[in-house]
């Protein structure tokens, strides 16, 4: 269809013509996806295949000092006169290697070893030789481990366990250890591999009888042309160990029998598969009743909570730059104020207030309008309400003054009324502005811990509907809050 | 409006909108009543003579100053040591996590290199973790430092994350010309040298915008706190310290006290907050524009 055509249509057949072509365009849109993975696909592994053939290859050019490279990092580099690059490049090896021995090695096979998370103690009592009785725990079940933490266990009396935690395997440093093993490794095969093409290339820039940078310059590089990797190696170590391997620690603990039952050092936890998924979704009719309810109530808060301060906070910064109002300043710094005040103060001020029993409004009005119970879920988003406007009203009213006036005049001449001038004008502005910033509102109401934990605590409870505790009011993220700080279920 | 001979017309409009101006006036002044309201009864409890929330009238009809100086005295609320923890972990904080934030996204909006665009997705991605997912891990790590429940530990959690806040402040570095950058390149100066003496002078808005908001995170955080700090009373941030005046064994104790704490805490954020607006509202919309 040519585009003349579609101008003479009507509006109803333009929109039958752009569902209709929404439509027949869906399967070439499934074959293009599926092409644009294969092409991925294709070119990950050409990726790989020419890394590998690189590797050879400069293996099979290079020179002694190259092909010694290969198993001493760093010999090419100081046959080629850069001494401290290649002694800085062999201390990392032998540094890998003894790390691997002493440390590494010992963390791997127990991650291992099929026995070895899991070591049961049973208690069993004896009587002492003064009369008093004494318990004690034993191992129960083998394990490659087991003998070697059999012998160290403590006495238990009366009841309090009295480990000592260092002689005995801890299975959250177990697998943290593990972990962090796996990431020295990656890190060390791109040194590796780094080194072999350095050996390479100082080869070749002898090779055209010219003399490599010596280290002075190398380090100068790092101020310069490899400025960037001067700047991102702090913020990314601190990174990849405090949010990259607790990410990965997490996803590996989802299929562990980590819980209040299971508490290192005292108890250690053993792999369970898929187990823990499975009793989200299927296993528990409750629980997984428990997380659709949850889920639902999370994305109904995100929706309201985002749009419900988004569109009164645009009405409310059009009312204070409304001609002819005055102090603007005034009225702006007057709402800032809620916005200022740290949220934790707010949320908390505001429970108080609407508490049901002994809330300073209810005890005022002499009243116990269940504010925070059967009105919970409508009360949040109220008070949410209270705390968003503000803020979208203080970036808005920033906005507002940013359109050009002369649009606004030109509508008004045109016959546009207010109203017409708001959507055809105003809004389309702001919304292109701050469209990311509704994106990442949405998304951080979904997330939104403060706000829940605050003011309701996720309560009220309803052990009808809900299993683990969770309430009418709980988010997805208090919820695991709950599960993971109250009741240590992981 | 007076001067003008005022055909009929004219008046009729110009009524027309005074009265939608009162109205106006009505709308926000009923408004920022009911905005204000809840911090006018906090700061007026803070006053009130009895340490229990009234049960029968809404607003003190007696004041003192004494919860302001039971806050400094109680030895079992140690809030004069929160505020100073508070204070400690949000200055060191921010000013690490500010050098970071300006490091990373100079590098990621100005040099060129192999990995850039792997880099800006990954983090992309990382960003959608929420912090306290793998909280436990995190407790875990700092266990094994032997760092948990100390100070630094919330330091070091704060500043990690702050790498993957980039995204506003890259977006105000693109807007800085090219051609300075090159004009120094060509007088010899190197990327680091580019880095210190050219863009920054040119970034206080930007530089303000992260110390702020690095700032204010820290200072108002519980969940961490609380996670790390467990029964650590002397190691509370001051929020989590409000929060355990208010629960339930120690609120009919400490309700005004409470009040007293969280006055005292919001003045200077408030005042801070207030001054620094534009800078705030120059970054939220700044960055967004560029996406």
């Amino acid at each position: 269809m040519d585009y003349l055509d579609y101008v003479q249509m009507t509006k109803g057949q333009r929109f039958a013509y752009k569902v209709k072509s929404f439509f027949t365009g869906i399967p070439h849109a499934i074959v293009s996806f599926f092409k644009l993975i294969g092409l991925l696909i294709k070119k990950f592994f050409g990726g790989i295949g020419k890394f590998f053939k690189n590797f050879g290859s400069r293996f099979v050019k290079g020179d002694v000092g190259t092909k010694l490279s290969y198993f001493i990092m760093g010999a090419g580099n100081m046959i080629h006169g850069q001494i401290v690059k290649g002694i800085l490049f062999l201390a990392c090896e032998v540094g890998y290697v003894f790390f691997m021995i002493y440390f590494g090695m010992h963390y791997i096979k127990k991650i291992y070893t099929p026995n070895l998370i899991r070591i049961d103690w049973k208690p069993f009592s004896y009587s002492m030789a003064d009369g008093r009785t004494n318990v004690s725990l034993y191992k129960y079940g083998t394990g490659a481990i087991g003998n070697e933490v059999a012998e160290k266990a403590e006495d238990y009396y009366g009841g309090e366990t009295i480990f000592n935690a260092s002689t005995q395997d801890d299975s959250n440093k177990i697998l943290l250890f593990f972990i962090m093993t796996m990431i020295v490794t990656i890190v060390f095969i791109a040194l590796y591999i780094a080194n072999t093409k350095s050996a390479y290339e100082t080869q070749q820039i002898r090779a055209e009888g010219k003399k490599p940078d010596g280290f002075l310059q190398e380090v100068h590089n790092y101020l310069d042309s490899k400025f960037h990797v001067t700047l991102l190696f702090l913020p990314i170590l601190l990174l990849v160990v405090f949010n990259i391997l607790p990410i990965v620690f997490t996803i590996f603990m989802a299929f562990t029998n980590y819980d209040k039952y299971h508490q290192p050092p005292v108890k250690l936890y053993q792999w369970v598969g898929m187990k823990n998924f499975a009793d989200v979704f299927f296993a528990d009719a409750k629980k997984s009743q428990t997380f659709g309810l949850i889920l639902v109530w999370t994305l109904v808060w995100a929706f309201f909570a985002t749009f419900s301060n988004y569109i009164l906070g645009i009405v409310v910064a059009l009312l204070i730059n409304k001609k002819g109002i005055k102090f603007k300043g005034f009225w702006r710094t007057m709402f800032v104020i809620t916005a200022a005040v740290p949220q934790f103060v707010t949320l908390l001020v505001m429970k108080l207030l609407l508490d049901d029993k002994g809330g300073a409004i209810n005890n005022a009005l002499g009243t116990s309008f269940p504010f925070l119970t059967d009105w919970a879920n409508v009360t949040i988003i109220i008070v949410n309400i209270w705390i968003g406007i503000p803020f979208t009203m203080l970036m808005t009213s920033g906005l507002l003054m940013n359109i050009p006036e002369d649009l606004y005049e030109s509508a008004r001449i045109d016959g546009a009324n207010a109203f017409q001038q708001f959507t055809k004008i105003t809004f389309p502005y702001i919304f292109f502005v701050t469209t990311p910033y509704l994106i990442t509102t949405f998304v951080g109401n979904i997330n939104n811990f403060n706000v829940i934990f605050f003011l309701t605590g996720g309560g009220p409870e309803d052990p009808t509907k809900y299993s683990q505790k969770a309430g009418k009011t709980d988010l997805l993220v208090t919820w695991l809050y709950k599960l993971t700080v109250d009741e240590k279920n992981y | 409006m007076s001067k003008t001979a005022a055909p009929t017309m004219h008046a009729g409009y110009a009524a027309k909108r005074k009265l939608g101006s009162a109205i106006v006036y009505v709308i926000l002044s009923v408004m920022v009543c009911i905005w204000l309201f809840p911090i006018l009864w906090l700061v007026l409890q803070s006053f009130n003579t009895i340490d229990h929330i009234s049960t029968t009238t809404f607003f003190p009809t007696k004041f003192t100053m004494k919860h302001y100086q039971t806050l400094f005295m109680d030895s079992n609320m140690p809030y004069g040591r929160w505020i100073l923890n508070t204070f400690f972990v949000a200055v060191l904080s921010c000013i690490v996590s500010t050098l970071f934030v300006l490091m990373v996204s100079y590098t990621l909006s100005r040099l060129r290199f192999k990995s850039r665009k792997m880099l800006l997705n990954m983090g992309l991605i990382l960003g959608m973790f929420p912090g306290f997912m793998s909280m436990a891990a995190t407790y875990a790590i700092m266990d094994v430092f032997g760092l948990a429940s100390q100070l630094f530990a919330l330091i070091i959690i704060y500043s990690a994350g702050a790498g993957l806040g980039y995204q506003v402040a890259k977006g105000f570095f693109d807007t800085i010309p090219r051609s300075l950058d090159e004009a120094a390149r060509i007088d010899g100066a190197t990327s680091n040298r580019i880095f210190w003496v050219i863009i920054l002078p040119l970034s206080k808005p930007i530089i303000v915008y992260t110390a702020l908001t690095t700032f204010l995170g820290p200072w108002a955080d519980y969940i961490f706190v609380s996670y790390f700090m467990k029964d650590e009373t002397d190691n509370y941030n001051v929020a989590v310290g409000l929060y355990k005046m208010i629960d339930k064994k120690n609120i009919d104790k400490y309700f005004t006290t409470f009040c007293a704490g969280a006055v005292l805490i919001a003045t200077p954020i408030t005042i801070l907050f207030i001054v620094m607006q534009k800078f705030y509202v120059g970054g939220v919309t700044g960055g967004a524009v560029k996406g």
